[in-house]
């Protein structure tokens, strides 16, 4: 990869939006260990491969702006800068989780670090997300609702509403397609007719393009592109990135869909391994100076591991607590 | 030819003769604008159904509340005989029978207006000044209240601006606060709702109106999984102030798509708060409050009472608390409770239960979720026999769950087992009589009185 740094980050920001990607894929490694040893239950979604997406994103994006996402959130909420801690506790379902150990792994939310979920039925999550745009806008405040949504979701009724809505109301709203390339099992090309995914919101008259979502600084420059588009013109924006994820759709996935060799392929372009190198080659970056921001990724990690096992199961008079408020 | 005033909307009983735009002699053609008529929903054009003269106008303009069907002019068509023109022009014609089940209370011994000023429970102990209007102006006054105090609060559903309201309930609040904060969508509830429900997680709240509940159904994974449930699995990081409301339930000869009361499908769900007001005082008490509240809410209205009347207070500061029923009327022999169309369907067969020598209970719930039930077993324990009157399907119905509750909390102070009056489990069928057959009739409620009471 010899990719121009347009953005005019610091050799201190790369390394920072490294530090995040890494802490993502550390953080999702262990997460899948401690579903192997049965200490995370039920559904658990991965967002290994993915992390040029959210990062990229996140190195455009104004710290006001609101965050909303589908049921692969560790990383998003990572990227929010939540304590890793109260999400892996979340994810093994004890009282010191984000959610208090009553969200689990598709339901986290921070109000303070502005991101809304965290949301278990596919789609559901894009017409909230254009009505935390509409909020936005009806308190004229200068934020961009972020809402990201699989390929899968991108043949969903209720999507094509959210589009319209977004688009007739003109609200500040970027639409992310995270384009893994399978809806569950179900290979894209089995799912949706038609061109590109994005270009389904372009007949509401969405702008928008397609972006390599594997590589950190073309999702970061298309992420400025949205942004100022959405500002100038204050009318919504989509990007469809194009991803792969690594793991299968959640941890309990065979992966019969695809082969191997496809899998073994994508990780030649291994995001987290790209952004590496291109900071070694290309900015000149000392190895020493990165592997000691891995080492103490990994010491965190452990860490996190030790508290998310330690922090004690809800007290069961939890059950009843936050049905109403 | 007569022509006579036609039923311009399913639930049109009476119109009003807004204005006349042809004088007698006039020549008209088929298609030519008569008159303009106020119904319960709109004004609408009247227009000739044939080429002739206008022979006879029979009912002044400004006349109101006029039969659906009363003459109201005399056209003279070629080749026609020229009708017998009554003596003189009538102004207000006796109610004919109309197209609902029954007669509402107000036509029978009890109305609910004279229960509700004689129950000081609605009051809180003040002195409110009060103006009689419908349930409809009241739910409009509920919500510009709650928009003027709050800035957060606005209101979106299709319909609801331009338009006025498909029920009229929003009329007029366009032109008071502007399309920032009432907002006519396309017909795209599960889209829309969704918005809203975002919105109110990042803090304003909402009014989603939904043109009947029915097509609630559109979106009811946002209201059940989104709504309800965000509160708990977010540990109470994330609530969602929003009001869902609009008519609910069996109006008139509708069908079966828009027929449907959906009670026991929302009170089924943790994290929903359920209302269902049965009068104007109580809709405009209530909205009020579960605007104001922080929980998601859904608002079930009745169209068939949107136009009935009673005492209503005209301050801001007017609410009735959620969670609370009403004991519209204190007798000592039977509890029957109802809520929304069933407490009229209840005061309809109050003067055959009383002919029985039987003086019951009459408990309104108001709120469904959360129940008061406190109320409800201190009138059992004191009646020790229950009917419960419910428009729903029967089956695996909110009045299913109120008698399980009754006989867990109330067992030992049963004489009799308790009785449910319900919706039949049949899609809502379109002829009259079918219809009527379909819902809960008075008939119905005055035998499950005689049988919780023994008497045959």
């Amino acid at each position: 990869m010899n990719k121009k740094n347009k953005n005019n980050f610091t050799n201190d920001q790369l390394l920072k939006f490294y530090e995040k990607m890494f802490l993502i894929r550390k953080f999702e490694e262990k997460a899948a260990q401690l579903y192997g040893a049965g200490k995370i239950g039920g559904f658990c979604h991965l967002y290994i491969g993915q992390e040029a997406v959210v990062i990229g994103i996140l190195s455009s994006i104004n710290s006001e702006d609101t965050v909303i996402t589908a049921y692969r959130d560790h990383g998003h909420i990572l990227a929010r800068g939540v304590d890793p801690k109260l999400v892996m506790a979340e994810l093994t379902g004890r009282r010191d989780g984000i959610s208090k150990g009553k969200g689990g792994s598709m339901h986290m939310f921070s109000k303070a670090n502005r991101f809304y979920g965290g949301h278990g039925i596919v789609g559901a999550q894009v017409p909230l997300g254009v009505g935390i745009g509409f909020a936005h806008r009806y308190r004229n405040e200068k934020k961009i609702s972020r809402v990201y949504l699989g390929d899968g979701a991108m043949s969903n009724g209720q999507v094509f509403e959210a589009f319209n809505l977004a688009s007739l109301w003109e609200l500040p709203v970027l639409f992310i397609i995270e384009n893994n390339k399978y809806g569950m099992g179900t290979s894209i090309g089995r799912s949706a007719a038609g061109g590109e995914l994005y270009e389904r919101a372009t007949v509401f008259g969405i702008k928008g393009e397609k972006v390599d979502g594997m590589n950190f600084f073309d999702v970061s420059e298309s992420a400025i592109r949205a942004r100022e588009y959405i500002e100038k013109n204050s009318k919504p924006y989509i990007i469809e990135m194009d991803t792969y994820r690594f793991r299968g759709h959640s941890m309990s996935d065979p992966g019969l869909y695809r082969t191997k060799d496809e899998v073994n392929k994508m990780k030649e372009i291994d995001p987290v391994l790209m952004m590496k190198e291109t900071l070694l080659n290309d900015y000149k970056i000392q190895e020493d100076t990165i592997k000691d921001i891995e080492s103490d990724i990994k010491k965190q990690i452990k860490d996190v591991e030790k508290f998310s096992l330690e922090s004690p199961l809800p007290d069961l008079k939890e059950l009843y607590t936050e049905v109403y408020l | 030819m007569k022509i006579l005033l036609p039923a311009l909307s399913p639930t049109m009983e009476t119109g009003n003769l807004v204005k006349w735009l042809v004088k007698e002699g006039d020549s008209v053609v088929s298609g030519d604008i008569l008159a303009e008529i106020e119904t319960d929903k709109a004004t609408m054009e009247l227009e000739s159904p044939d080429d002739g003269k206008v022979e006879k106008i029979l009912v002044k303009e400004g006349t109101e509340n006029i039969s659906v069907n009363t003459e109201i002019a005399l056209l003279k068509v070629d080749g026609e005989e020229i009708e017998e023109i009554p003596e003189k022009p009538i102004e207000k014609s006796p109610p004919v029978s109309s197209n609902e089940t029954e007669p509402l209370s107000s036509e029978v011994n009890i109305s609910m207006n004279s229960l509700l000023n004689q129950t000081k429970e609605n009051s809180g102990g003040k002195n409110w000044s009060e103006k009689e209007i419908s349930m409809r102006e009241a739910l409009n006054q509920a919500i510009e209240e709650e928009m003027k105090l709050d800035k957060d609060v606005f209101l979106l559903g299709e319909e609801v601006a331009e338009y006025d309201g498909a029920y009229k309930v929003t009329q007029g609040l366009l032109d008071k606060f502007g399309s920032k904060r009432v907002l006519d969508t396309p017909i795209s509830e599960h889209g829309f709702t969704g918005l809203a429900i975002g919105a109110a997680m990042a803090g304003l709240k909402p009014i989603c109106e939904f043109m009947t509940f029915n097509f609630s159904m559109q979106a009811v994974d946002q209201i059940v999984n989104s709504a309800a449930k965000s509160l708990y699995m977010s540990g109470g990081e994330i609530n969602v102030p929003i009001v869902f409301r609009g008519p609910n339930g069996a109006a008139a000869r509708v069908g079966a798509q828009h027929s449907q009361c959906f009670i026991s499908w929302f009170s089924h769900i943790p994290g929903l708060i359920v209302i269902a007001p049965s009068n104007a005082r109580d809709a405009k008490g209530l909205l009020k409050s579960s605007i104001r509240n922080p929980n998601p809410v859904v608002f079930l209205e009745h169209e068939l009472l949107y136009k009935e009347k009673t005492n209503v207070p005209e301050e801001n500061d007017f609410l009735i608390p959620i969670g609370k029923g009403n004991l519209i009327k204190e007798g000592k022999d039977v509890t029957i409770i109802g809520f929304s169309m069933t407490v009229q369907r209840i005061l309809n067969a109050h003067p055959s239960i009383e002919k029985l020598g039987i003086s019951p209970d009459i408990i309104d719930l108001r709120s469904i979720k959360p129940l008061d039930e406190e109320l409800i077993y201190n009138s059992v324990k004191k009646t020790n026999r229950v009917v419960i009157v419910e428009d729903g399907f029967g089956s695996t119905s909110f009045g299913s769950h109120l008698s399980y509750l009754i006989q867990s909390n109330c067992f030992d102070f049963l004489d009799s087992e308790i009785i449910k009056v319900s919706g039949k489990d049949v899609p809502m069928p379109y002829a009259e009589n079918l219809e009527k057959l379909a819902l809960p009739n008075t008939d119905e409620i005055v035998s499950a009185v005689k049988k919780v009471s023994y008497i045959n």
